[in-house]
């Protein structure tokens, strides 16, 4: 036990020898929390959207103005033919074409009916999906305006209609930032944790000094222990640094049970700790070891439901989430920080993740070896 | 009767096809100054692994401090010092700090590394050197620092790898002062280099081509074997056929 009293000693003292790590641990997450909940947004805006308008009517006018005033879509263009609209479109200058036939008017009052064109870029699927629904819901909303202006009241109130009134819970104003300061603190805690721990065993080896300590009677899990508990420690830090600038900038307190949120943390650690350990172990070069981390990190992150949600993802690659560490740490992140979910809840969570604990790093210890 | 602290029998090391110690067996006596030469790539590398316990043996026996290489490599841990040809104590942590790193991991008591550590600075002249980071230190001294910690721990045998390659016959000199300070003391200096005159100051040596011993005696005895004025010559003599190189 002694011998783990001067690891931890030696450990620190590098650690708090090393600026850029030291930088790191305090840089990433104020950065990561600032930057990208405010920028990776899913919230589809700035819709640019040319108009050509054939009818030049007062109803087509009041048509756009409603479009434009709804602040999803900026009007760059207003054009005489579909041809001249289209090629905006090539030109990246539009993402939208409304065609607004003409005799719009006139068929909108005397025929009741009138068919309008909206052609989508589709390149980027989500916003060609939702700049469409938006544009189709506008001019919905304007149609029946328009019908209240020239029907008689008594035909309008025949149409049966269904209301539907929704509330958004644990979100109120389906605000982004919400869903995703959480995911980011999962990650956080996921990069220092796994790269840390990998590097830092992995300098040692290229460094000879390992082999200094292979040499002495030092037992195997001591060294390991002794490399495990500092970032351990640290990641816990940097979730502290995380939950702080996430309450200091976005208000965010956890609704759930803090110690609950460090329990889990503190067993999830352990889980990461133990591949990048299990890494190290595969690893002669840090180079080696930084691409392997990098591998896993972007599965991990693209298959961990932080950008996009895991029950919209195709049936095999939700088996595979099931087997990413990540996915668990950023579920329960959102269930005990937004839900307030209690220990019950994360109990099946809180099991795999142990198992992954468990399992990680005696796979790691049966391959760390003192000699070959 | 001498007795053997070191004693291996048709110790063999492969890598696939590749035998990179082939068979060697020898005997090191206590205190004695062993030289364990070898041209590049003649196994003297593997073999020292072996007898450390970073290596497990393909084949063959020894026997390290009494302890068996196969079964008791921890124990021969506790027995022996080790400094490899790669200079490797921690560069970013102090002198003062690498030598109570490595006397803590040994066991050895607090006290006794406080004592060690001062005894240990002012004989290497590092007392204005004992609080600043390693990085900084020239080689000559790093050398000197590593053998110190590798018998910090006073173990019976310690075992060097080239430890005065790359640097100045004066600092070679020097570090062969700590060596003798150390045989003295009843360390068994297990060691190999490339400088003949090092091999000169040795008790006995033996010479490696090929992944073999093809010869061990005392320098004395194998310049009269071989009509050499020096065992520069002994050495060429019998490397010059050698088939392995770097």
């Amino acid at each position: 036990m002694r011998a783990i009293k001067f690891l931890l000693q030696k450990e620190f003292r590098q650690i708090f020898r090393n600026r850029s790590i030291l930088a790191m641990i305090l840089v990433m997450p104020v950065m990561q929390l600032l930057i990208l909940p405010l920028a990776a947004n899913y919230e589809v805006k700035n819709i640019y959207l040319a108009v050509v308008d054939h009818d030049h009517s007062s109803y087509s006018q009041k048509m756009i103005e409603k479009i434009t005033s709804s602040g999803y879509f900026r009007l760059t263009g207003y054009n005489n033919s579909y041809q001249e609209a289209f090629r905006l479109i090539e030109s990246d200058d539009a993402d939208v074409v409304l065609e607004i036939p003409s005799g719009f008017e006139r068929n909108l009052i005397r025929e009741d009916e009138q068919k309008l064109l909206i052609a989508v870029n589709a390149i980027n699927g989500v916003k060609a999906n939702l700049g469409s629904a938006y544009l189709a819901t506008i001019i919905r909303n304007y149609n029946q305006d328009i019908r209240i202006d020239f029907m008689q009241a008594g035909r309008f109130n025949d149409i049966p209609t269904i209301k539907v009134t929704s509330s958004n819970w644990f979100n109120p104003n389906l605000n982004y930032r919400v869903y995703m300061v959480p995911g980011i603190l999962a990650v956080l805690v996921t990069m220092i944790g796994g790269f840390l721990t990998a590097l830092n065993i992995v300098k040692e080896k290229e460094a000879g000094t390992i082999e200094q300590i292979n040499v002495t009677p030092i037992r195997k899990h001591h060294f390991i222990l002794g490399k495990l508990i500092p970032f351990w420690i640290l990641g816990n830090i940097v979730f502290t640094i995380g939950l702080l600038v996430s309450w200091l900038i976005y208000g965010i307190v956890p609704v759930g049970n803090l110690a609950l949120l460090y329990g889990f943390v503190s067993i999830y650690l352990l889980a990461v700790l133990g591949l990048g350990l299990l890494v190290s172990t595969f690893c002669d070069t840090q180079q080696q070891a930084m691409f392997i981390m990098f591998f896993f990190m972007m599965i991990f992150i693209l298959l961990g439901g932080l950008f996009t949600a895991i029950d919209s993802m195709p049936e095999w690659a939700q088996v595979i989430t099931r087997f990413n560490p990540v996915s668990y740490l950023i579920a329960v992140m959102r269930m005990v920080i937004l839900k307030g979910s209690t220990f019950r809840d994360v109990l099946p969570h809180l099991g795999i993740i142990a198992l992954f604990a468990i399992g990680l790093n005696s796979w790691a210890i049966l391959n760390y070896k003192k000699a070959n | 009767m001498k007795e053997a602290v070191i004693k291996t029998e048709n110790l063999t090391k492969r890598f696939g096809d590749f035998i990179a110690t082939n068979a060697i067996t020898l005997e090191v006596y206590t205190g004695e100054i062993f030289g364990f030469l070898g041209a590049n790539g003649a196994g003297k590398t593997t073999a020292m692994r072996m007898l450390c316990g970073l290596s497990i043996p393909s084949s063959g026996n020894a026997v390290i401090a009494g302890y068996d290489v196969y079964r008791e490599t921890e124990k021969i841990k506790k027995n022996i010092g080790y400094m490899s040809q790669k200079f490797s104590l921690y560069e970013d942590l102090t002198v003062l700090e690498n030598i109570r790193f490595f006397g803590g991991i040994y066991g050895l008591p607090d006290d006794e590394i406080a004592r060690k550590s001062d005894e240990l600075i002012n004989q290497l002249g590092l007392q204005n050197e004992a609080k600043k980071l390693v990085s900084g230190l020239p080689l000559g001294w790093k050398q000197k620092l590593s053998f110190s910690v590798a018998v910090l721990h006073q173990p019976k045998i310690v075992f060097l790898d080239e430890p005065t390659g790359g640097v100045d016959p004066v600092t070679r000199r020097q570090f062969w002062d700590l060596i003798y300070d150390a045989a003295e003391k009843g360390v068994t200096v297990f060691v190999t280099t490339h400088y003949m005159d090092e091999a000169e100051y040795c008790n006995r040596v033996s010479i490696m081509v090929d992944g073999r011993i093809e010869a061990l005696d005392t320098p004395h005895n194998l310049k009269k074997k071989f009509s050499a004025s020096s065992m520069d010559e002994v050495f060429y003599q019998l490397a010059r056929g050698a088939k392995r190189a770097d």
